[in-house]
């Protein structure tokens, strides 16, 4: 078991996860935003690393990608500044696998270590393609995140649940980010992924309001939250004002957890 | 006999590239793809019908015409694959005639399809057309307005038109977008991918499909009685004509070369990377993220390049040069001249490759030449980019 299991399962003792999504980088005080999300309630923390060709990406994170890379943004820089915040959640990294690549994977399992950061959640990085990847990363105690669609037939849940390190991604939806709302097929993907073993499932894409997150959190043991934050800071809100935002998201989910 | 252009392993992978590296939404939907092909590939039927429909419709079999004056005017003996002359223009209805097929026969009622300079959203919406398909095509902002003809031409065919206004607003974007309107449609819709890129099966699948135009080509010569050619050129941007030329040749002792656009070379100026579902030689800046590619010719303006490229140029069985757009231009001028046939810009990049360096094949030397599109659609820029020169 890599630490973000151990960190992802002492959080499922106490309460469902929120899991905010920043786009590093964005602007030039990113990291207060990671800042307000803990403290509004967050237990992890997803850092979207910005590629060219985010094949998954909605247009609002799209749009904070062109910023963010326009400012300059690389890996390097990113996991510097990643090092010398002291946040006291796990943080995972989310980029292209091709941003990993570039790098050599042991180079890069390296950097993501030595940045503290936990795991990456590489959405164009197949159960089939990963094994290289997990091998480098898996020596370097940084967790690989997989995906669950709701396409995925039942055999391949099985394979990727046995396989993926600190919780499932299961997607709500048949769509990239931002781009849908409602309530998606969350629930049956989270039904799902749980006859196949006790891994923690954390439900995403689509989730932009408060009232979804409590939907979810009902039967998921954590609630992403991406372009709905995004959107925010792309429109200029505050750190302070985000950390109210996500406090609403975080009464919500507790509260989904009460009703389950 | 195993064949240099044979099938990849179960992952798809040609040697050290291609594999399938696309999100767990999509992955169901390629291996749908994947079984849907490999059970059509071998069933007679739904090979007779390919062939028959190329025949019938898309203008199959295509002539290899000897380039005489040509061929005096460079001491070698040229032999031109006239992929011009299929219907659309181009070898792009090849690879579409098979993929709207297999779209009827997975019992999916639409298409999407990205392009570039329109070529191939032509293609597919005239192979959609013709069996009733749903089609909707995504191209670049920049290339709707660079390529507006084009636009109107698809939408005559009934095609619906979606401007990519994401990223550089080019080919790539166009990729991307369609990917992700794939993510939300897999149950009806079919991804017709234009070239031997993307997440198998698409590398391979494409191939098979594109190489009609060698197995007819190697057939045709030796009805000229050349027994096998000394050179293969084509162009490459993705690398679905040249694909198809090179498998008829790839276990005779021809020399395969691919042309690829001076500001498009992933093989020259790329290095090993994931873009597209696929693993491949791409362009890239200092930090992994995917470069432009700048090319007169819309059609090769693509960062990447077809796994089975990368793997043939590692090999060292294929090689891979590059034309610049000035020499380009000429050779697009020579060709029509000397042997009246006004190539695509995307395909004179191989003749400018030929006049270049003929000097240095021995003379006498047979050179089959695939002439994968007409000039039609570009005789517009070249006449701004002659009348800039001046
Ligand atoms: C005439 C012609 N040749 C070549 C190409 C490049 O594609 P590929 O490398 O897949 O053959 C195109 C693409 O639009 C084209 O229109």
């Amino acid at each position: 078991m890599t630490r973000l299991d151990h960190d992802l399962r002492a959080v499922r003792e106490r309460r469902r996860a929120l899991v905010p999504y920043f786009v590093a980088g964005l602007t030039p005080t990113w990291t207060q935003y990671l800042e307000a999300a803990v403290q509004g309630g967050a237990d992890l923390l997803e850092v979207g690393v910005p590629f060219s060709d985010p094949m998954m990406d909605g247009p609002v994170i799209q749009a904070a990608g062109v910023r963010a890379l326009e400012r300059g943004v690389t890996l390097e820089g990113v996991l510097d500044e990643l090092a010398r915040t002291a946040l006291g959640v796990p943080v995972v990294i989310m980029t292209y696998f091709n941003v990993v690549h570039y790098r050599g994977l042991e180079r890069a399992a390296g950097l993501l270590a030595d940045a503290g950061v936990a795991g990456v959640i590489l959405p164009d990085l197949s159960l089939e393609e990963s094994a290289p990847w997990r091998v480098a990363a898996g020596a370097r105690d940084v967790a690989t995140v997989l995906m669950v669609a709701p396409s995925t037939p039942p055999d391949r849940i099985g394979r990727i649940v046995a396989t993926t390190q600190g919780f499932v991604y299961a997607a709500a939806r048949m769509a990239v980010t931002g781009r849908a709302s409602g309530d998606g097929e969350a629930d049956l993907v989270v039904s799902r992924v749980r006859e196949h073993g006790d891994v923690p499932v954390y439900v995403g894409i689509g989730v932009s309001a408060p009232e979804q997150a409590r939907h979810a959190a009902r039967h998921a043991d954590g609630v992403i939250v991406g372009s709905a934050l995004v959107q925010r800071v792309l429109d200029g809100e505050s750190p302070a004002e985000l950390e109210a935002h996500i406090s609403l998201f975080r009464r919500a989910i507790d509260e989904g957890a009460r009703e389950a | 006999m195993t064949h240099v252009m044979g099938v990849p392993d179960a992952g798809g992978h040609f040697g050290d590239f291609g594999g399938r590296y696309v999100p767990e939404a999509l992955m169901p939907a390629c291996l749908e793809v994947e079984s849907a092909f490999r059970e059509a590939w071998s069933d007679p039927d739904f090979v007779n019908e390919f062939r028959e429909t190329l025949r019938l419709f898309g203008g199959r079999p295509t002539p290899v015409t000897p380039l005489e004056r040509l061929s005096e005017h460079l001491g070698l003996r040229v032999f031109a694959k006239r992929e011009d002359l299929a219907h659309t223009g181009s070898h792009k209805i090849n690879n579409v005639v098979g993929q709207a097929l297999l779209t009827r026969r997975m019992g999916k009622r639409r298409v999407i399809a990205e392009t570039g300079a329109g070529q191939h959203g032509v293609a597919t919406a005239t192979a959609a057309a013709r069996l009733g398909l749903d089609c909707t095509v995504f191209m670049g902002e920049l290339d709707t307005q660079r390529q507006a003809l084009n636009v109107f031409r698809m939408e005559l065919l009934g095609a619906r038109v979606v401007p990519v206004t994401s990223g550089s607003r080019t080919l790539k974007d166009a990729v991307n977008e369609a990917m992700r309107e794939w993510v939300t449609c897999v149950d009806d819709t079919h991804y017709c991918l234009g070239s031997v890129m993307g997440p198998h099966p698409f590398p391979w699948m494409v191939r098979e499909f594109q190489s009609i135009i060698g197995t007819e080509a190697a057939e045709q010569l030796r009805a000229l009685g050349v027994e096998e050619p000394d050179l293969v050129v084509a162009c490459v941007g993705g690398g679905s004509n040249a694909a198809g030329i090179f498998a008829g040749f790839a276990d005779s002792r021809a020399d395969l070369v691919g042309v690829e656009a001076a500001g498009g070379s992933a093989v020259g100026s790329g290095v090993p990377g994931v873009l597209h579902g696929m693993r491949s030689m791409i362009l890239q800046d200092d930090h992994g993220q995917v470069e432009e590619a700048e090319s007169i010719s819309a059609g090769l303006d693509y960062p990447g390049i077809g796994p089975e490229h990368a793997h043939l140029a590692s090999i060292g069985r294929a090689r891979y040069t590059r034309a610049a757009d000035d020499e380009v231009i000429d050779a697009l001028g020579l060709l029509s001249r000397l042997e009246g046939i006004i190539p695509a810009l995307e395909t004179a990049h191989a003749v400018a490759w030929l006049l270049r360096e003929a000097a240095s094949i021995p003379s006498g030397s047979t050179v089959l030449l695939n002439l994968s599109g007409r000039g039609d659609k570009d005789v517009a820029q070249v006449r701004s980019l002659l009348e800039d020169r001046r």
